[in-house]
């Protein structure tokens, strides 16, 4: 970790610590992501690594240390807070708007850049239309990137697993963020989806020029896009490297296959 | 829909309120509508204020309140309380500058104001520490605060206390009472539509995943709370400003809440076309069951329990579901939407 | 002093009243998550089958403590079964729809019975048949009138009857493990529909007992008698932990004496509005109440 890549980081993360009671979640875990890079995060089941999305996004606060986005301080705020700055992620356990059409969901997302106040929407100003129309258009758009626009007036919650987790991106995306988190976003998909989507999203990365953190269970998964990769057990950093020097990393292969 | 077309729309839907509301009193010719039906006709104007805002917190948020008796109450005596105590005042005031007519004419929306803002203020109190709960836990909060202001207008003997604000004077009419009802669908309809009611649906559907989307739930669930609560309490105002209906702190407890909730599930929670058909039925199936109560008392709300029952096993999804009425029916069936709850049964 | 030991004394049966109907709320909570809005109305059907049987068996004329122990049990048993019957018939097929969906078959339910009520026994009041002699005793200046100390004794008794069978018997013990999760219970092989209406039927025994109690002390019974009583036994049970036996009896207590000791102030007229009162400030500091547990929802 260069003072270089320090000052630039758009996500750093400094001696952060989450306990749960007497159980310790993450332990003294510290983060640099460069801008636009394709940061993995992997570990055993267990490990801590959504705990430690939680803890970036707002839903936990940690017990201590640091979280630092672009400079500011978000450790503790709200997750809308964050959200507002240019954090979005994806869920695990898909967490879509089940009763909302895929549409909506995504549309739902923009809600965060909207400059109308209520008074727009109850009387209709054309302030409230203008806006309504290029919320819709926008959205479209993110469905065609994701192949979901044939289906954008389906219920959310109909489609097929793998659509879900693509339209979990989609969604996330309308929020305009400039770091995108991904939990385990190959997870129940075949190794032909996988591949597709890990293209997919190096092709997001640079066309919205985002940064992107990504969560794996699955070791080739990131290995096959991921130039920097960190690797947790039990809460703790135990390695990071370049994918090939994760690979040949004894600890790796011992958390990975050795027992408790 | 354009600028000029909505003054159009506006300025046509108050005329036709004001002629409708002209036959109402006189009728027209031979024509005479009866004291009766004229009576049920303005309870369902009223339930159907009631029935769309509660839809709003209930079945756009998905934040079940059973308190919403208790805002009708305090916007009911507070509107009702200005007109009896300093109605004479406002239509002097606004007379001696715009004429009699115009002096006496306001005191109703002035009143209805007032009103809408006291249970605003009492939903912003309730709303804040409540919305913090979930589920049967804010439903019990919200009934608690409800029966609190219950008890607390039966100790203010200014508005009749337990005997219920009687000295009133009955200025609400058919014009008050349907455009406060068209209000509140205009009101209702244009949030939902909106990226507002888009937000406070993905509220009612997963909150973790909204506030990951940057949105305020906390926020958006008080604000939405708080409109709730002020359009119950324009009901309210014109419930207690009806010819000989006044407001008892009896019928405002939490069996009334509950049957506005029984109205929202009736026609479909989250449907406004719903909680209007819901209003309707609710507020005449008791009148047509009058007969049958004559023969057998008290069977006629047997009959509402057991009906309320089989709704619940047999369509707990309401008679609409979330489906709302539009011009489109006529047009094309549109392949319907996916269903509320068992999810995954849309075709693909 | 003497009028503090009175209050306590009175607050102590009140709020045995709350608590054993409180139990039953707690109870059905526990396994199915559901507020039984018609638990109140079972309380007001406890005391009416206790008047019926009382009736038939004249115990107004010739009052006996063996006659009183009858009538209770009967009333028990008449409300056990109807507690069975109305799970059967309304609740469980309601069962897989949302829990709103529950929520509203419940208000039903209780407006069917209470509605149900005023058909079949009329509105007006009736009363309870004396079946024990009312007596009054006094220690120093404090009054205690044999019911009011009765229904202290018999709730006590039933309570740790209660106690035993969750926590010592086969079927306590598949209770607890279906209160704990009902999908893992049942894979575990227990036989959970027979639980929930064994729950039922527990709850609505316990407020059989309470309503045939209350008859006893203030003999005026009526259809709408559960209403208020069963909402604030509902509050009490929230107030001391939904879910939680010994929170549910604790609740009980609590509002039993501040309603008591409000009454007898100069505020007596918010007399009802107390009970909601306690209740908001406790979920406000405490939202799993008194001595209920939370489980924070996995993301």
């Amino acid at each position: 970790m260069s003072d270089a890549s320090a000052a630039t980081a758009v996500l750093k993360v400094d001696a952060m610590t989450k306990r749960f009671g007497g159980l310790t979640a993450v332990r003294e875990l510290s983060m640099d992501v460069p801008p636009g890079a394709l940061y993995g995060l992997i570990g055993p089941n267990g490990a801590g690594k959504t705990t430690i999305f939680n803890l970036l996004t707002g839903v936990y606060t940690p017990t201590e240390g640091s979280i630092h986005f672009k400079g500011t301080d978000v450790a503790g705020r709200k997750p809308y807070e964050i959200t507002k700055l240019g954090v979005a992620r994806t869920f695990q356990n898909i967490r879509l708007f089940g009763d909302m059409t895929v549409l909506e969901n995504v549309m739902t997302a923009h809600h965060i850049r909207s400059r109308q106040v209520l008074l727009d929407a109850v009387v209709g100003t054309p302030r409230h239309r203008h806006e309504e129309r290029e919320t819709r258009d926008r959205a479209m758009e993110l469905l065609k990137i994701f192949d979901l626009d044939g289906v954008a007036n389906e219920g959310a919650t109909s489609l097929p697993y793998g659509n879900q987790r693509r339209l979990e991106i989609a969604r996330a995306l309308a929020t305009e963020p400039s770091l995108l988190l991904l939990d385990e976003p190959a997870a129940g998909m075949n190794p032909q989806e996988s591949i597709d989507l890990m293209k997919l999203i190096g092709w997001l990365r640079d066309e919205f020029k985002l940064t992107i953190l990504l969560v794996e269970h699955n070791m080739k998964v990131v290995m096959g896009i991921c130039e920097r990769i960190q690797v947790i057990d039990y809460g703790k950093c135990i390695a990071l490297g370049t994918p090939d020097e994760i690979q040949k990393n004894p600890a790796v292969i011992e958390a990975y296959l050795g027992g408790a | 829909m354009s600028t000029t077309r909505k003054v159009l729309y506006f300025v046509v839907t108050i005329g036709v309120l004001l002629l409708l509301n002209q036959v109402f009193e006189h009728g027209v010719g031979d024509f005479q509508i009866r004291g009766y039906e004229a009576r049920i006709v303005s309870l369902i104007g009223i339930a159907i204020t009631l029935a769309v805002s509660l839809n709003l917190i209930n079945g756009l948020a998905g934040q079940f309140s059973l308190g919403h008796a208790g805002f009708m109450a305090v916007g009911g005596y507070s509107a009702t309380y200005v007109t009896v105590y300093h109605g004479q005042q406002i239509a002097g005031l606004i007379g001696s500058s715009l004429g009699e007519v115009a002096g006496a004419a306001l005191v109703m929306p002035i009143s209805l104001a007032v009103g809408a803002i006291a249970a605003a203020v009492a939903g912003l109190a309730v709303g804040v520490p409540s919305l913090r709960l979930k589920g049967d836990y804010l439903a019990i909060v919200t009934l608690g605060f409800g029966e609190i202001i219950r008890v607390i207008i039966l100790n203010i003997p200014a508005v009749g206390g337990a005997t219920g604000f009687t000295n009133t004077t009955p200025i609400a009419n058919f014009f008050w009472i349907f455009a406060m009802a068209i209000l509140t669908i205009v009101i209702v309809a244009n949030i939902r539509s909106s990226t507002f009611g888009r937000a406070l649906s993905a509220i009612r559907e997963d909150e973790i995943a909204a506030e990951a989307m940057g949105i305020n739930t906390t926020r958006y669930k008080v604000l939405a709370f708080v409109i709730s609560a002020a359009l119950a309490g324009v009901a309210g105002g014109l419930s207690g400003q009806l010819f000989a209906n006044p407001l008892n702190p009896q019928n405002l407890n939490f069996v009334k809440s509950i049957e506005v909730i029984v109205m929202i599930v009736l026609g479909g929670i989250g449907s406004i076309t719903g909680a209007v058909f819901g209003a309707a039925t609710i507020t005449i199936l008791p009148e047509a069951l009058r007969d049958v109560d004559r023969q057998f008392p008290g069977l006629r709300m047997v009959i509402y329990s057991l009906l309320l029952i089989l709704l619940m096993i047999f369509r707990p999804q309401g008679l609409l579901g979330r489906k709302e009425f539009s011009v489109n029916w006529f047009r094309r069936r549109k392949a319907p939407l996916a269903p509320a709850s068992t999810g995954g049964g849309a075709d693909v | 002093m003497e009028l503090f030991f009175q209050q306590v004394i009175n607050g102590l049966s009140l709020g045995a009243i709350y608590a054993l109907i409180a139990l039953g709320y707690t109870m059905v909570y526990g396994v199915l998550r559901l507020i039984n809005f018609a638990h109140g109305d079972v309380y007001m059907l406890g005391a009416f089958a206790g008047y019926f049987i009382a009736n038939a068996m004249n115990l107004d004329a010739n009052p006996s403590i063996l006659g009183a122990i009858v009538v209770t049990m009967g009333s028990m048993a008449i409300c056990a079964a109807i507690g069975v019957i109305i799970e059967r018939l309304a609740y469980r097929p309601v069962r897989q729809h949302s829990r709103l969906t529950s929520l509203i078959t419940a208000i039903g339910v209780s407006l069917l019975l209470e509605y149900g009520g005023q058909v079949v026994f009329t509105a007006n009041p009736r009363f309870f048949p004396q079946m024990i002699r009312s007596e009054t005793y006094a220690i120093g200046k404090v009054q205690i009138t044999n019911q009011s100390l009765l229904i202290i004794v018999v709730s006590i008794i039933l309570m740790f009857g209660l106690e035993f069978i969750v926590h010592r018997t086969k079927i306590g013990k598949a209770m607890r493990a279906t209160s704990h999760n009902l999908s893992v219970a049942k894979l575990m092989g227990i036989n959970t529909n027979f639980v929930i209406a064994f729950t039922f039927a527990l709850g609505s025994a316990l407020a059989a007992a309470a309503g045939v109690m209350v008859a006893l002390a203030i003999p005026k019974i009526d259809p709408l008698m559960g209403l208020m009583t069963g909402l604030k036994a509902f509050v009490a049970a929230v107030l001391g932990g939904i879910g939680s036996i010994p929170g549910a009896m604790l609740g009980g207590m609590i509002i039993g004496l501040m309603e008591t000791w409000i009454g007898a102030t100069s505020y007596s007229t918010y007399r009802d509005a107390v009970a909601f009162g306690v209740l908001i400030l406790v979920l406000l500091i405490r939202p799993s109440g008194i001595m209920g547990s939370t489980a924070a929802e996995k993301v």
